[in-house]
């Protein structure tokens, strides 16, 4: 059977590529398009190493087919040219990382809370974030990074 | 790999169509967080994969005029979640389909998948069955209704037929007084497969329970309706030696594997306890006196 055709849009870029209808957009962000930020873990949706904005909605990249096409966001579109997001900012100042592969489906995921949820609680930090695993133990940096941004955040937009 | 194709047809009637004449290598694809996991791991090599979610009424969360609910087959747990109204109504069954996974599950995961994926530890089920919930299928002969706990036919299998397609919710209408809610055991806080899961809905009227469903998930090869449960509440005003008959009656419903999260021991003791539990949340929230 062919390739099917698919038209989406990643990180504002309207976007065609070929896949095979069983190929995951994690296998078509990594191996057709060249965003290699978004990684691997599970490949069964419990790790959150892909994580991804489909159409403004946090999922996982690998239990999503690549034909289905959509409005993708990935880790490559959120700094803007040099200019990092806070929560990528913040990340390196509070070395809220260690090994880096859960990064940046934790930076995705972060950041699809912060904007449903400008000022959350711990509490809803750590339960948003139960689907992003990171395996070097580094939870109360990530958690830490995350309130501390939505506090600048907040307080450059009054 | 073999030869596989995607469609992802804009009407219920063309997706009938391709289903049903593409025979049993088809699969339905909703949210696919059950779907692409039994894919990568081998367990299911379909021929073609039918994409319901570009299918209108397959999304809709709509409150009928007399008070039901319809929600659509596809629609993911976070939309239903966002509905100002759905969570209100049905908390219990909003909160059961909200446990099944992480936050990136829920933005695709679906209740018309959790059931029709068939696992007897489906969150989601035991909360619908407790609603009274039933199900709109689709077939090549058309449409019927089916309750909600006749969908289940054990582990992995439903009985809908060849070619069918689950198409909705229908929630009835609830009279004054009425509470749900669904507690599920798991050895953590979040992210698991329930051990047992308990559904409960409640009528109250001057503090007598007049409707009650009971229903109990992860105990037995598919979810179950305790009916016997249900009459131990019905007429009582919860009081302890009621909550007790029907809480014998759940351990006596269960009919549970051992396997690592549990033991056949442990599920039947915890189906009794659940049911207190679960059954003091509704009635609390039936405004119990």
């Amino acid at each position: 059977m062919a390739k099917l055709h698919v038209s989406a849009n990643i990180n504002g870029e309207p976007t065609e590529f070929l896949c095979e209808p069983y190929e995951t957009m994690l296998d078509v962000l990594r191996n057709e398009l060249g965003l290699t930020g978004s990684k691997e873990g599970c490949g069964s949706g419990d790790c959150g190493a892909c994580s991804i904005t489909l159409d403004g909605r946090l999922v996982c990249s690998c239990l999503m087919l690549a034909a289905e096409g959509g409005e993708i966001r990935t880790i490559e579109g959120m700094a803007e040219g040099d200019t990092l997001h806070p929560l990528q900012q913040k990340f390196l100042e509070l070395a809220a990382l260690q090994c880096g592969i859960c990064t940046p489906g934790v930076l995705i995921a972060a950041k699809s809370l912060l904007e449903q949820n400008p000022d959350p609680s711990e509490t809803e930090v750590r339960f948003w974030l139960a689907g992003n695993l990171c395996r070097c133990t580094g939870y109360d940096k990530i958690v830490r990074a995350v309130l501390e941004t939505a506090a600048d955040m907040k307080e450059v937009s009054r | 790999m073999t030869e596989i194709g995607y469609l992802a047809p804009d009407t219920l009637d063309e997706a009938v169509g391709v289903y049903s004449a593409a025979g049993d290598k088809a699969r339905v694809l909703a949210g696919g967080t059950d779907l692409l996991v039994q894919m990568r791991a081998g367990m299911v090599r379909p021929g073609l994969i039918v994409d319901i979610k570009k299918i209108a009424e397959m999304n809709i969360i709509e409150e009928t005029v007399d008070g039901g609910f319809n929600v659509g087959a596809a629609v993911s747990g976070a939309v239903l979640a966002e509905d100002p109204r759905f969570g209100k109504v049905w908390p219990g069954v909003l909160e059961a389909i909200n446990l099944i996974g992480s936050t990136q599950v829920q933005g695709r995961a679906s209740a018309g998948g959790n059931l029709c994926n068939g696992s007897p530890a489906g969150d989601s089920v035991p909360a619908m069955i407790a609603a009274g919930a039933t199900v709109t299928l689709q077939g090549p002969d058309g449409r019927r209704q089916m309750l909600v706990e006749e969908v289940p036919a054990g582990p992995g299998r439903t009985n809908l037929a060849p070619g069918e397609v689950l198409v909705n919710f229908t929630l009835p209408p609830r009279p004054q007084g009425s509470g749900d809610a669904y507690l599920r055991m798991i050895p953590r806080t979040e992210m698991d497969i329930a051990v047992v899961g308990c559904g409960v809905n409640l009528t109250i009227v001057d503090g007598v329970c007049t409707v009650a469903r009971v229903a109990l998930g992860a105990v037995a090869p598919t979810v179950r309706l305790v009916e016997a449960a249900a009459d131990a509440l019905i007429g009582s005003r919860l009081d302890p030696a009621s909550l007790d008959a029907a809480s014998a009656a759940c351990r006596a419903a269960c009919d549970p594997i051992d396997d690592k999260r549990g033991t056949i021991a442990y599920r039947i003791q915890v189906a009794g306890v659940l049911l207190k539990r679960t059954v003091g949340i509704a009635a609390d929230r039936a405004g119990r006196a």
